[in-house]
């Protein structure tokens, strides 16, 4: 009978499946794969912490507000379509 | 949400300020989405308030199968990659296919030989300055086009994954690639950002 020897993800791998992992798209075998090896590499831990900041800190940039010539523009266009 | 089928019912009514309450909330939100494909700040301006004509046409039609704001981006959308197509944009080159972390900081065994440092509370003040949010806009401009897409529509304006990849009518394992790319991107020149600094 043959298994195959489960080996381990190193952290240059554990870089590439942090956005997958965040997604929930990990198979159940690699989502605990990672997660083994996140609980024993503090760099990879340091690193997902990152990212999260990273994600949560995008989700605070604002684009640039509302040009009023702009709004004006739009509203005579919706006047001039609705009359 | 009771807040969305309130103001779909106003506009469908034909209320202006149900119109310019819509307006106020998405314009620019979508015309720094178009800006992604077209990169020429006039043609994004007219692209959006062509879109915003398309949106007061069709209103009535909408049936709500998708949020209103997954319809906006995707009228915006199609009429913004029209227009990119007519510019011949072209991608700019590197990080499209870059490791989500230099090679050089690993060892050959796969482990880290530079790892990041940590960012401490005195990182985080610093990282939610005005001045780093906007250099993470600026940064989020310098992807290239799929990546900042994907990284706007989905970490800054929220939309889910599905409602992603029927804007940009890509699939899900695509989609998934250029957040992790435009992603790992952003992190990189954030830590990057933190350590000159010091």
């Amino acid at each position: 009978m043959f298994w195959r020897r489960r080996k381990a993800i190193v952290c240059r791998r554990a870089v590439e499946l942090v956005t997958d992992y965040l997604e929930g798209t990990l198979s159940e075998r690699d989502r605990r794969r990672l997660e083994e090896h996140l609980a024993g590499c503090p760099n990879c831990s340091e690193y997902l912490a990152q990212m999260r900041k990273t994600i949560e800190t995008m989700g605070r940039v604002a684009p640039e507000s509302l040009d009023p010539a702009a709004r004006d523009d739009l509203v005579a266009l919706y006047r001039q379509w609705r009359s | 949400m009771g807040d969305e089928s309130d103001l779909l019912a106003r506009l469908q009514a034909g209320n202006e300020d149900a119109f310019v309450a819509l307006v106020d909330l998405y314009h620019p939100s979508l015309l720094r989405f178009a800006e992604g494909f077209v990169r020429n700040r006039a043609v994004a301006e007219e692209v959006v308030q062509d879109a915003w004509l398309g949106v007061v046409k069709g209103i009535e039609k909408f049936e709500g199968r998708s949020s209103l704001k997954t319809w906006l981006f995707r009228i915006v959308g199609n009429r913004a990659r029209t227009a990119g197509v007519r510019e011949h944009r072209h991608e700019p080159v590197g990080s499209i296919d870059a490791p989500a972390v230099s090679p050089a900081r690993f060892g050959a065994g796969g482990h880290w030989i530079d790892p990041p440092a940590p960012w401490t509370d005195d990182a985080d003040a610093r990282i939610d300055a005005q001045r780093t949010l906007q250099r993470l806009g600026e940064w989020l401009d310098q992807l290239p086009e799929a990546q900042r897409q994907v990284v706007l529509m989905r970490d800054i304006e929220g939309l889910s994954s599905e409602e992603v990849c029927s804007v940009l009518d890509i699939g899900e394992s695509n989609q998934r690639v250029l957040l992790h790319r435009g992603r790992s991107k952003l992190r990189a020149l954030l830590e990057q950002e933190l350590r000159e600094v010091d």
